[in-house]
């Protein structure tokens, strides 16, 4: 009587089991993106995975476009596209060897790297950082000495560097001067009333604002409803997005050398698709995944990201000197960095090869006449 | 003819006791039916009056304006009122039918899917915790000083913040777990997550269900020369199983738990983790999807916790059966 209870309990263990096992195939079968065998087959591909700084949207849109044009696969890559998230931090992930490249701010890579993991950035493809302080127009703060007693929102963990040294250029100290507030990664603090300003990434938070309903007219928000404090112009503004890669395999392994050059070369021409081809590389982006903005938000992503990339006078993914030792310069003097990085920290010599390749195929790797688009957005970005 | 039969069926004692046994059997058929209406009424009345306690709440929030007073309880120790902190439940439950920008599923759909996702990830991770608490409980009931030397460090592996392991695990998983005969994948990373979660209630209660058999019973077991093997399978495990199910219905609705702050820690793509990370980005333009979809993450956990009470009943019996019986 008693150990029936046991077998009855296996048995219902055991239907559910099966159900699971049976849905759980027929979900993979599904879900599973459907490579390119064709040219696969025909040619060895070697498999390469790259790590995001966070999930899929706009500001990757130039691998996606690579990946799925088969920019990749022209020269012999089969690139899988690792999500990012909260807790992962892609230079970990790399100096694992869980993926074979990454994306990460330049900060954010330099840091752990000056703990000990052995990466370096092989391609600087933003040249200007998105970072913004957003505050209402009627508050009146238009430069980084109007923050002076006021609420400052921030997200920290390394994202409120700028501003620091924004409030320090004008003899400003963060931990005294100003109070700081840790802000929730949207924007609602801010149209609450409880911070003065917010921080926003240009193609991100600042559009969330502009998606919003104003309720004082029913409408969306206007850009004139806000002041801006771009760090570009203040000048302590860091770099962002780079592609990282394995520093010691760089030094040892002649093949994944040659993977790399290969592959900053394919995701550069997916930028320059994403410059050429505004829509497509939109509509790649939310095929690719929903992402977290609909189809109007990625749109608005899109242009305020080629605005980050383009125009790039050294070429693209080729490190700006000047903009590189700002970067070092911020994160000295605030603190996140104990020394300046060695010369190691990054090199040139890969995303230059690959510009080289790319101007031979007759590409404009330079955007000098890059214009920005007027992106109309709608209630909630969809 | 019929009749007389009918007489003597009436007076045959064996059928007389067949009546009583179908009679009994449907008054226990009503019993459980009526059971399930006057709970399922008690849910509504209660979902009704929380409704009714947010609704009132923010109406009169709405009627004093608070966002223009500096009221020490409202709009400040409790959520300011407007649709932005608040947004009417009329719209967090229309939601549910609407369907978003860009894709072709009205929300619940969606969130089904996800939540489907979501619960294979939690059950996968269920099912190993299950095995890996029992094995634990187990091996801890047999040998006393493992129990002392081991029994701490299973308490201090619950003191470990998920998200501090949930990175170590995906990047684990990637890089090392190759060994199995089929491919891993992220969603599994977020399976162990659930297990880790999973074995704790189960080991716990599982050590208390092995150990509770009242000393007669076993000295009763050893007088029959039973096996460990028989004493195990005819005492200690169905002694074991109410203390089982109570540790099951913590474990399952931990599971879940785990699955989703895996899915936002680890980046899986198609759960309702993600769901919730999305909305939660989007909140200021659109609150009322974020609250749709940790409604429908609890409704997962209930759901889960509803099917191990159902499993309980049609394992032990209604009465959760009492130890050893």
């Amino acid at each position: 009587m008693t150990a029936r209870r046991i077998w009855r309990l296996l048995a219902v263990l055991l239907v559910f089991g099966l159900v699971a096992a049976s849905c759980g195939n027929d979900d993979d079968d599904a879900s599973e993106p459907a490579p390119a065998t064709e040219a696969a087959e025909s040619m060895e591909m070697q498999e390469v995975s790259l790590q995001l700084q966070w999930v899929p949207q706009s500001q990757f849109a130039g691998y996606f476009a690579a990946r799925d044009l088969g920019f990749y696969e022209d020269v012999g890559l089969e690139v899988t596209i690792v999500d990012g998230s909260v807790d992962i931090v892609p230079a970990t992930v790399l100096d694992s060897g869980a993926a074979d490249f990454a994306i990460s701010w330049v900060p954010r890579g330099l840091v752990p790297r000056e703990e000990g993991l052995n990466i370096t950035n092989i391609a600087q493809v933003f040249q200007r950082s998105g970072t913004l302080q957003v505050s209402f127009a009627d508050a009146g703060i238009t430069g980084p000495d109007d923050l002076e007693g006021t609420l400052v929102g921030n997200w920290g963990f390394g994202n409120e560097l700028e501003m620091f040294a924004g409030l320090n250029s004008v003899g400003l100290d963060p931990q005294s001067d100003v109070t700081l507030v840790q802000q929730d990664f949207n924007m609602t603090a801010l149209i609450n009333g409880d911070i003065d300003s917010a921080q926003a990434m240009i193609y991100n938070e600042y559009a969330q604002v502009l998606e919003t309903i104003n309720p004082d007219t029913g409408e969306l928000f206007q850009p004139e409803d806000f002041s801006v404090i771009d760090w570009n112009d203040v000048g302590t503004a860091m770099l962002q997005d780079a592609i990282w890669a394995d520093a010691d395999r760089l030094e040892t392994d002649a093949e994944y050398r040659d993977m790399a050059v290969r592959f900053v070369e394919a995701s550069l021409r997916g930028w320059i698709h994403c410059r050429d081809n505004f829509q497509e590389c939109v509509d790649i982006v939310v095929a690719a995944s929903p992402p977290f903005g609909g189809p109007g938000h990625q749109a608005w992503m899109m242009n305020e990201i080629n605005a980050l990339i383009w125009p790039s006078p050294g070429g693209v993914g080729v490190m700006d000197q000047a903009l590189y030792d700002q970067t070092i310069d911020v994160a000295t003097s605030q603190g996140i960095l104990q020394a300046a990085p060695d010369a190691g920290a990054f090199r040139t010599d890969i995303a230059e090869e690959a510009v080289a390749n790319l101007q031979a195929a007759g590409l404009d790797v330079y955007g000098n006449d890059f214009a920005r688009r007027t992106v109309e957005l709608t209630e909630g970005g969809n | 003819m019929p009749n007389t039969d009918a007489m003597a069926e009436a007076h045959d004692p064996l059928v007389f006791e067949h009546r009583l046994k179908q009679q009994a059997a449907l008054e226990q058929r009503r019993d459980a039916v009526m059971r399930i209406v006057r709970q399922t009424v008690t849910f509504t009345v209660f979902l009704a009056l929380l409704v009714g306690l947010y609704t009132g709440y923010k109406a009169f929030g709405q009627s004093i304006d608070d966002a223009q007073h500096d009221w020490a309880v409202i709009g400040s120790v409790l959520p300011r009122t407007d649709d932005l902190n608040m947004p009417p439940v009329s719209e967090i439950f229309g939601q549910f039918g609407e369907t978003p920008g860009g894709q072709d599923q009205i929300y619940a759909r969606i969130l089904f899917g996800e939540a489907l996702f979501t619960l294979r990830e939690a059950f996968a991770g269920f099912l190993v915790g299950l095995v890996i608490g029992m094995v634990i409980a187990l091996a801890l009931a047999q040998w006393r000083r493992l129990e002392q030397g081991l029994l701490p460090y299973v308490v201090a592996s619950q003191t470990v913040p998920l998200i501090a392991i949930a990175p170590i695990i995906v990047i684990w998983g990637r890089k090392n777990f190759d060994v199995f005969p089929w491919e891993w994948q992220d969603w599994m990373s977020v399976s162990v997550i659930a297990t880790y979660l999973t074995f704790f209630p189960v080991a716990v209660n599982g050590l208390r269900g092995l150990q509770s058999p009242r000393p007669e019973n076993q000295e009763l077991m050893a007088s029959y020369a039973a096996t460990w093997w028989q004493a195990l399978w005819r005492l200690r495990l169905p002694a074991s199983l109410p203390y089982l199910f109570a540790a099951l219905k913590i474990a399952a609705t931990a599971s879940i738990v785990g699955a989703i702050v895996g899915e936002i820690s680890a980046g899986v793509e198609g759960g309702l983790g993600r769901r919730i990370l999305r909305e939660a980005f989007n909140y200021t333009t659109g609150p009322d999807r974020l609250f749709a979809s940790v409604l429908g993450a609890a409704v997962l956990g209930i759901f889960v916790f509803l099917v191990v009470t159902g499993v309980e009943r049609l394992v032990v019996g209604r009465h959760g059966g009492g130890a050893a019986t």
